[in-house]
């Protein structure tokens, strides 16, 4: 699958509005917009044109519509000085803005029931996903889980797009008390689920990759790595990750992914290099076989 | 006013001065999806090792003020793979292509030379002398002079004698004038400086080091002035040798900086991870600066802040006029 080619762009914001815990900004991005599909992101440039932050911002895009030529809207939550200076935009400025990019989430050939699980406002990218299910005939059912009730993003349109929706909170401020991934599998079963997408930290998209796995249906998981410029160069967001072809790969999240099988990231080994990754240390390459000294994909 | 953007550098003569520098453009694919890259300068790819190799653990990445640090351990495909498949490329695009050679010892780097030396379209070679010796974990080959001239040395014996050998030098470790002086009359043509500068972040939430490799290599803005001052000095101590000037230029007025320093041409690095067109705006500012300043070629600018105080400049102020007062 080849994805469609990024562009750069200045967009105007036409709102920023607070979401619960959340903050969502919608920038006039016709290129972004048009190429987009379900599962992509944005990586915003922070702090203007003289900022001493230097790597850009990813953001999973939650919404595109047709106003103005094409809006793109992303969600984020203040974790430091460039998602604060992100909150404080205001509608008319200005954000240097680069997508779609990344893998978008690989989408049914048939009408099947689909499970969507996402972590905190990590569900974002969820939304445009279930639409394009729905479009296409499939069952939604939607998981979505955080801390509390106000960390759970997207509950009524969840509600609303989904057969059902199910919530878990730590604190049990809505639905069950504990993990997102502890309503899983009863939602799995009851949905007679086909295959499950997930969105959020990796120790959730381990758990949903394993209890999906249990059930014998595939998942389809889009990570939040961190990056410094979403296009492949700076090769700071890569992740252990088996090929088709057996062979374990340090794949970049933004090019490569966001979204893997889950099946294929080996979760156990983030953080560091497996011993048989290609080219780990003391790796050698095996004579008889020249196609695995290929990176990437 | 027209500016003349030629970049001469001894054997190498460039279009315009704004290199794509290593590690920050891969090997050329991913900028491509924004620009033409036949128009920039050159392009240095990432260095290239003998084997593919997985590069560090992640974290890898850890932002700090007007700079970042990187840990990403040389991850790469290998030369085998870069030359069926990155080369190829690179050249189909018309992109002047300078391959940056890396390894772990002496050998290495002549090894993966000596292949490179073989494939036609290669505009020079640069060794990357920022990689630790395999003997000596903690030094790299750039913070000696007898070490980075051994492998300029091996890299110069091992191509062919009409493709030229830059040497890429580092800040820290012995005086970069020695290092330079040292590459040169091993058979370096050029030289580029500098590479990152080893720095370190603690998270003060996890109590440990930002970096899963602990060090890493800080680069963008933060180190402009220290780069400036290599360039200074290496083209004061030898006004001969040309320089590609590397380390946070992020706009024309950093590139002047530059070659006022010394370098007669720039890399740009960090700026792209931002802005991946950065190297064309780049382009753009410095030809609009020339023509302010009314030089009208770019290698009349290189060097010129060496000239002493005070004496008579190429440089004119536009349009100054005398102004009678009643």
């Amino acid at each position: 699958m080849r994805t469609i080619k990024p562009v750069q762009m200045r967009s105007p914001v036409l709102t920023v509005r607070r979401v619960d815990t959340y903050h969502a900004i919608t920038v006039v991005a016709p290129g972004v917009a048009e190429r987009f599909r379900a599962g992509q992101f944005v990586a915003v440039a922070v702090g203007g044109d003289t900022s001493s932050m230097l790597a850009r911002r990813a953001f999973f895009i939650h919404d595109v519509k047709p106003d103005y030529g094409g809006t793109v809207e992303f969600v984020f939550e203040v974790r430091g000085r460039g998602t604060s200076w992100l909150s404080e935009c205001r509608s008319r400025d200005l954000l240097d803005v680069t997508g779609p990019l990344g893998r978008p989430f690989p989408l049914p050939r048939d009408p099947v029931n689909c499970v969507l699980v996402g972590d905190g406002h990590g569900a974002s990218p969820l939304f445009p996903l279930a639409h394009t299910l729905r479009r296409r005939g499939c069952r939604v059912d939607f998981v979505l889980g955080a801390a509390g009730a106000q960390r759970v993003f997207g509950a009524l349109a969840a509600r609303r797009v989904g057969e059902t929706a199910t919530f878990a909170t730590r604190d049990g401020s809505l639905g069950l008390r504990g993990r997102v991934t502890d309503a899983l599998p009863q939602v799995i079963e009851d949905a007679r689920a086909d295959v499950v997408y997930g969105v959020g930290p990796l120790p959730v998209l381990r758990t949903v990759t394993a209890i999906a796995a249990k059930y014998g249906v595939p998942a389809q998981v889009a990570v939040e790595e961190r990056m410094a410029c979403g296009i492949g160069l700076c090769m700071t967001c890569v992740l252990p990750v088996v090929g088709d072809d057996g062979v374990t790969r340090m794949l970049r999240s933004c090019v490569d992914g966001p979204v893997f099988r889950g099946e294929q990231v080996r979760f156990d080994d983030v953080g560091t290099i497996p011993f048989d990754a290609l080219g780990a240390p003391g790796w050698k390459a095996r004579p008889d076989d020249s196609a695995s000294t290929e990176i990437g994909q | 006013m027209s500016v003349d953007l030629t970049a001469r550098l001894g054997p190498v003569e460039l279009a315009n001065p704004v290199l794509a520098a290593a590690g920050c453009a891969g090997a050329g694919r991913e900028l491509a999806q924004f620009f033409d890259i036949a128009r920039l300068g050159a392009l240095v790819t990432k260095s290239i090792m003998a084997q593919p190799r997985s590069g560090r653990p992640t974290p890898r990445l850890a932002e700090s003020a007007s700079g970042m640090l990187n840990s990403i351990g040389l991850q790469g495909p290998g030369v085998d793979v870069f030359l069926q498949r990155d080369l190829p490329w690179l050249l189909s695009r018309g992109a002047r292509t300078i391959v940056s050679v890396a390894g772990a010892h002496t050998g290495e780097y002549a090894e993966v030379a000596a292949r490179l030396s073989d494939a036609p379209g290669i505009s020079a070679v640069e060794v990357n002398l920022s990689c630790a010796q395999a003997t000596e974990r903690e030094r790299t080959f750039a913070a000696e002079p007898e070490a980075a001239a051994e492998v300029v040395a091996s890299v110069v014996a091992a191509v062919r004698p009409d493709l030229p050998v830059i040497a890429k030098l580092a800040p820290d470790g012995a005086d970069i004038v020695e290092v330079a002086r040292a590459c040169v009359s091993a058979g370096a043509g050029l030289l580029a400086m500098i590479n990152t500068i080893p720095g370190m972040v603690i998270d003060t939430t996890t109590l440990r080091p930002g970096l899963a490799g602990s060090t890493g290599g800080l680069s963008g803005p933060a180190i402009r002035p220290i780069a400036v001052r290599c360039v200074y000095r290496v083209h004061a101590a030898l006004p001969d040798v040309p320089i590609i000037g590397i380390g946070g230029v992020q706009t024309g007025q950093d590139a002047l900086e530059m070659l006022l320093a010394g370098a007669s041409a720039v890399g740009v690095g960090t700026a792209t991870f931002r802005d991946p067109t950065a190297a064309l705006r780049i382009q753009r500012e410095i030809e609009e600066g020339l023509a302010e300043r009314e030089i009208s070629r770019l290698g009349d600018i290189v060097g010129l802040a060496h000239r002493p105080e005070g004496a008579a400049g190429l440089i004119r102020t536009r349009s100054r006029r005398a102004v009678a007062f009643d």
